[in-house]
């Protein structure tokens, strides 16, 4: 039984809550669903994280930003080409600190998913986040991005316009940027089109949040030619928060509430605030060239292979 | 300049057997991919051609002028001076870090076929006379795709390039990020990306030569961030894939998308070069870049 199943059962013994009369029985059946879920929430697999990551009712970048900005102001357009709506980005201040935040958006319903092209950007909302990002340096404005995509979108369009090019473009700015940088996964973190706003000083990622090379579907279809091994696939791969932070990919977990973010929103805002803020006292006292010249540091250590020195033999 | 190759004569000459055995490579006998025999059949078009001929005419068809897809070994030879090349980063030991069953087995059965560490060469040469740093990437090591051994090599020739204060020519042919090393491999775009910036802000030039097939990570990271971009004929060039590409808007690619004329026309690559005048060209534009330096 996956998550999703467990979670419909915990939904179909709450909805028999309000059928019941006495206020007794009430209780003790709250303490029944209580427990089910203590204990059938625990211990998720990798394909349970996989599921929860992408929910239906997962909150979106924008209720974070929300929920975190004082006041937001969105701004649009990458002055190319045209504003790409699965990206947005803006002015906002949390609890008094000036940032920019950029953000992948995926939509609520599926007319609002096609707007927001599934959260897969165009190489336009990749141009956007730089010209924000730019900008966010000029005012010496601390970035934030947040990373919810299932990749970037390979479109015959998007190839035309240089897809490749703009991530590329991407890592490479994002690596020289004077100012301090947080990336924060909160959904799907799905290969480059993810890593194209992830190159950050810290990383941080929601507990019940993934990030990856590609999808275990594709995973499981380029290695083993079935995609129906999906959770398999996710098991191998090391995509969950746990995993990411032991292999030092990541900095922090941020706890989500038992069951997942959508069980209780307002936990899940919290606990990114709080992970954020302190993040951005921590990057505080480095200066420019340090904040760049760490960043660096960090991302020149990972690989994994050994090297066998010849000089010492 | 000739000092400099000397004491890198005298260090090759001093190195134990370990590297004894990977110069081997270096002198390789040519060898082709498509065909094996005297004469064979163009996969193109279709005409049966003289082997020897199109090895003697740098890998490409006389007859419809296809390039065919070449070994690292092969590229060295006709693009640089002879005995020039002095390769460098040695000894990488590709592991499994998401222990995947069969991936050990494949690497070492590619080792032995290839016989190459990895699937990106590196080290110090001279194209007509002009030093450079030149790397090199093998399509035919696991589609050359770029796992934390190539990306550290790729780093480490930016960084080569930098101590040695040379511009630096890599040749792409990959397939994109190496799946059996999961988020390792995606980080090593974020690796080799800003390898690329701190060799450029010392001013040195960069010029990235993209080959059949470059796809995937590797065009999303180094093989895009080149000063001067260079494509052979009728390279693939793209970030996904054509097959996924068609599979998400559901409708056949049009002829010739994600070619190296296409990428040109579209203004992601400075200029289509024919492998024949490839060497001239490199060794033009290393030239001009020298007095500036």
């Amino acid at each position: 039984m996956n998550i999703l199943a467990k979670e419909r059962k915990v939904r179909e013994l709450e909805s028999k809550i309000d059928a019941l009369g006495s206020e007794e029985v009430v209780n003790k059946m709250k303490l029944e669903i209580e427990n089910y879920k203590q204990e059938a929430m625990t211990n998720l697999t990798a394909w349970d994280r996989v599921l929860l990551a992408r929910h239906q009712l997962r909150p979106t970048a924008k209720e974070f930003i929300n929920y975190l900005c004082d006041d937001f102001i969105e701004l649009h357009g990458d002055r190319l080409f045209r504003d790409d709506k699965s990206i947005i980005g803006g002015i906002g201040s949390i609890n008094g600190n000036i940032v920019t935040i950029i953000a992948q958006q995926k939509g609520k319903s599926l007319d609002e998913n096609l707007e927001r092209n599934f959260a897969m950007p165009h190489p336009e909302g990749y141009r956007k986040s730089l010209r924000l990002m730019k900008q966010a340096e000029k005012f010496r404005r601390p970035i934030i991005t947040l990373i919810d995509t299932p990749g970037a979108y390979p479109g015959l369009e998007a190839e035309e316009r240089g897809q490749g090019e703009a991530i590329a473009r991407n890592l490479l700015e994002m690596s020289n940027l004077t100012v301090p940088t947080i990336a924060v996964i909160i959904g799907e973190g799905g290969s480059g089109g993810a890593l194209a706003l992830g190159v950050t000083n810290r990383v941080l990622m929601l507990e019940n949040a993934i990030y990856s090379i590609l999808s275990p579907e594709g995973y499981a279809t380029i290695l083993w030619k079935d995609s129906t091994l999906a959770s398999k696939a996710a098991e191998a791969m090391k995509l969950t928060s746990y995993d990411l932070e032991e292999y030092g990919i990541i900095d922090k977990i941020i706890k989500e509430p038992l069951g997942g973010a959508h069980f209780n929103k307002i936990k899940t805002f919290q606990n990114t605030k709080q992970g954020i803020l302190e993040e951005l006292y921590n990057l505080r006292k480095f200066t420019g060239e340090e904040l760049r010249d760490t960043r660096m540091e960090k991302y020149r250590k990972f690989g994994f292979f050994q090297r066998f020195n010849y000089d010492n033999l | 300049m000739n000092n400099l190759v000397k004491t890198f004569e005298n260090r090759r000459n001093l190195k134990s057997k370990y590297k004894k055995a990977r110069t081997i490579s270096n002198t390789l006998s040519s060898k082709i991919d498509v065909p094996k025999g005297l004469y064979e059949q163009c996969p193109t078009c279709k005409e049966t051609v003289n082997m020897k001929n199109t090895v003697d005419n740098k890998f490409i068809c006389k007859n419809c002028g296809e390039h065919f897809r070449i070994r690292s070994i092969d590229r060295l030879k006709i693009t640089v001076d002879s005995d020039t090349f002095v390769e460098k980063g040695h000894g990488y030991i590709t592991l499994n870090p998401l222990f995947q069953d069969g991936y050990e087995e494949k690497i070492a059965d590619y080792k032995e076929k290839t016989l190459l560490d990895e699937a990106y060469i590196y080290g110090y040469a001279e194209i007509n006379s002009v030093p450079t740093v030149i790397g090199i990437m093998d399509s035919y090591f696991l589609m050359g795709s770029m796992g934390s051994v190539v990306g550290e090599k790729v780093t480490k020739s930016f960084e080569y390039a930098m101590y040695k204060k040379l511009p630096i020519v890599i040749f792409t042919a990959s397939g994109g990020a190496r799946m059996q090393e999961g988020i390792f491999s995606l980080m090593q775009m974020a690796k080799t990306s800003q390898a690329v910036l701190k060799h450029s802000n010392m001013g040195l030039l960069y010029i990235s030569v993209l080959t059949h097939p470059t796809t995937g990570g590797v065009t999303a990271s180094f093989a895009m961030l080149g000063d001067i971009i260079l494509a052979e004929p009728n390279a693939l060039i793209g970030f996904a894939g054509p097959r996924v590409i068609e599979q998400t808007i559901n409708q056949k690619l049009p002829e010739g998308f994600q070619r190296a004329e296409f990428m040109e026309e579209k203004g992601f690559v400075d200029k289509v070069v024919n492998r024949l005048e490839l060497k001239e060209t490199l060794s033009n534009l290393l030239t001009l870049h020298r007095r500036n330096q």
